[in-house]
């Protein structure tokens, strides 16, 4: 189990300079005059143009700056946003925000798959599982651009039973609507594992035995088969809150929530390379740890999993 | 050869030749693929996705079938205005007739889709195939880029490098979102030849070959390549509907289609401005891209459970 970690510690390190390196690339090569895009259409002088020389590192080869920027950012110090803003503070008014609206959508798809799953899984072929299986065949096709702006349409502006947009400090209600939508990518997936795995544990012998020793078969079905069903479903879920986090892009533009995914749409529109890289930065430590914990709690689960 | 004729399908090698004319037809050996078709023919799921897919095709290739209207001319006098004579849908902002533009779109969804997807399919597959057949350090830094890749989120990676690729401001950018689609959408696929592979290569026929002096071309051509395969083509049929909806995200995000190229996500993203007063110009492009995605997967899906033995 050490050695294991200790080697996925090790492909971590490496993935996250491999990645970290590929988003700063495309944000930093072939820029043309990085000084004239930071000072805009001021002109500059050449004491200016020294001075940020110096400060940037741009003498320096392409690598260099790499390193440099990712020094900063391994101890703490993001840099500036090209709009003047300290990268740091703006990271810090974006990812509560975000992880607010990340974990009330999981919740909302926890519940609502694992729910619907077994329900489907004990009643196989019956009316319910069918129509859902054919809802999450649509909720799994639905470009989140379709059911974003549409959602907001629907509930939020003809109905009126959500807020349409959300405020700098969102509410639990202000987030709801947008959860809901973000929960509807993942409620798919997350409710077909919940389902496969329930119905093929419902057969296995240790049910078989459950029943035979006199259980009820709603103790056989919510302690012993949920239990063992939900192995794949938890290790699901992590990584799909690994993916919510970064995938709020669409739903935060459409629903104006200031939060990760929002300010990082806005950053590359106006190639502010900075808070681009630092918001890319955090997020590909964020998956990647996310992913390492999903790994090991799945062997905590599943005993039968031993990892050397 | 006796022996030969009593083999029945489910002992017979996917699809061998090893059976001489004259056979009764039910003995005939079937094959992974015809087993599937079998399979297909008797999903209504499967049928109706082709109906979907066929109608979208006709309508992105022969869009004057549908509407004789010119997209592109658009009347400010006429903005917001309500269905009235071949205009079914209305009109929009700019007042552009909403069906004609509709109905003009499929072209550049399924263009992109289509190229962006044969770019991802054959990247992955060359990955893949080299990776599971060499192993060792080829397939240990292959391996390590597709890590790399899938570290960064897709959403994000697809918006900085459309924007990179998209730099000529004259262009439709229909050649940047398709490569930027087809350059970072493979990487799931090739971890999917690639496990197909190494099961393939171990098999006793790749040894068998080996043996008879095939060299390493010829092995991974003829004889892994094509019995690994299917569960990529399948995978390959899915991708074709996400990548579809990328297409529509980036656009709708601003960098992808441009320049009065028309495209559903841009048509959405202006809807959303104005819908508030006026949902209509939202509603009709949401929906023909919701519902072509929606076939796309769909015939993804059924051909997935028909060609994947153990959901049988």
């Amino acid at each position: 189990m050490f050695r294991y970690i200790v080697r996925r510690l090790l492909q971590m390190v490496l993935t996250f300079f491999g990645a970290t390196f590929l988003v700063y690339a495309l944000m930093f090569a072939n820029q043309k005059d990085p000084i004239q895009a930071l000072v805009g259409e001021r002109p500059v002088s050449e004491s200016q143009r020294i001075a940020l020389t110096e400060r940037y590192h741009l003498d320096e080869g392409f690598f260099m700056q790499y390193w440099y920027y990712m020094k900063g950012v391994l101890t703490g110090d993001f840099g500036t946003s090209m709009t003047g803003r300290k990268i740091y503070d703006m990271m810090s008014d974006a990812w509560p925000v975000t992880f607010r609206l990340a974990i009330i959508a999981i919740v909302i798809a926890a519940a609502f798959s694992v729910t619907a799953g077994v329900y489907s899984a004990i009643k196989r072929g019956g009316i319910f599982d069918n129509s859902t299986l054919l809802i999450t065949l649509v909720l799994l096709a639905m470009p989140i651009v379709v059911i974003a702006p549409l959602a907001q349409l629907i509930f939020g502006i003809q109905l009126g039973w959500f807020a349409p947009t959300a405020t700098r400090d969102a509410t639990f209600y202000q987030l709801l609507l947008p959860a809901i939508v973000l929960a509807c990518i993942v409620i798919a997936p997350e409710m077909r594992v919940t389902r496969t795995s329930v119905v093929e544990n419902l057969r296995a012998d240790y049910v078989r035995t459950a029943r035979a020793k006199g259980l009820t078969r709603m103790r056989v079905i919510w302690v012993h088969v949920l239990r063992n069903s939900l192995i794949p479903v938890v290790t699901l879920i992590g990584v799909d809150l690994g993916g919510l986090l970064a995938g709020a892009i669409v739903t935060e533009h459409v629903f104006n929530i200031p939060g990760v995914g929002f300010n990082l749409a806005r950053a590359i529109n106006t190639e502010d390379g900075p808070l681009v890289v630092g918001f890319v930065s955090i997020l590909v430590i964020l998956f990647l740890f996310i992913n390492l914990l999903v790994d090991l709690l799945y062997a905590a689960l599943d005993p039968r999993i031993r990892y050397e | 050869m006796s022996d030969l004729n009593t083999v029945t399908a489910a002992e017979a090698p996917g699809g061998q030749p090893n059976v001489p004319h004259g056979r009764v037809k039910r003995d005939k050996p079937r094959s992974l693929a015809g087993d599937a078709w079998n399979d297909l023919r008797k999903r209504k799921m499967f049928w109706v996705a082709i109906v979907m897919v066929a109608a979208i095709l006709v309508m992105a290739i022969f869009p004057t079938l549908f509407t004789s209207a010119d997209p592109s001319q658009c009347a400010l006098s006429n903005q917001f205005k309500g269905p009235a004579g071949n205009a079914l849908f209305g009109y929009d902002f700019q007042g552009c007739d909403i069906y004609a533009k509709v109905v003009n779109g499929a072209w550049n969804s399924i263009k992109v889709g289509v190229l962006s997807t044969l770019l991802s399919g054959v990247i992955g597959l060359l990955f893949g195939l080299a990776a599971g057949y060499f192993g060792g350090w080829v397939d240990a830094i292959l391996s390590r880029f597709v890590d790399i890749m899938l570290g960064v989120p897709f959403l994000l990676a697809g918006i900085v490098l459309s924007r990179r690729l998209g730099g000529d401001p004259k262009s439709d950018g229909v050649l940047a979102v398709t490569l930027t689609l087809g350059l970072l959408s493979w990487t799931s696929g090739a971890r999917v030849m690639r496990s197909a592979v190494i099961s393939a290569k171990q098999q006793d026929y790749v040894a068998a070959a080996r043996m008879l002096g095939a060299t390493p071309g010829r092995l991974m051509l003829r004889h892994i390549l094509p019995n690994s395969i299917a569960s990529y083509i399948v995978l390959l049929t899915l991708l074709l509907g996400i990548n579809i909806s990328s297409e529509a995200t980036l656009s709708f995000l601003g960098v992808g289609l441009k320049n009065g190229a028309i495209s559903w996500g841009i048509m959405i993203s202006e809807g959303t401005q104005f819908a508030r007063s006026e949902p209509w110009p939202l509603v009709w492009p949401a929906l023909f891209l919701g519902v072509t995605v929606l076939a796309f997967i769909m015939l993804g899906d059924a051909v997935r459970d028909a060609f994947d033995p153990k959901l049988r």
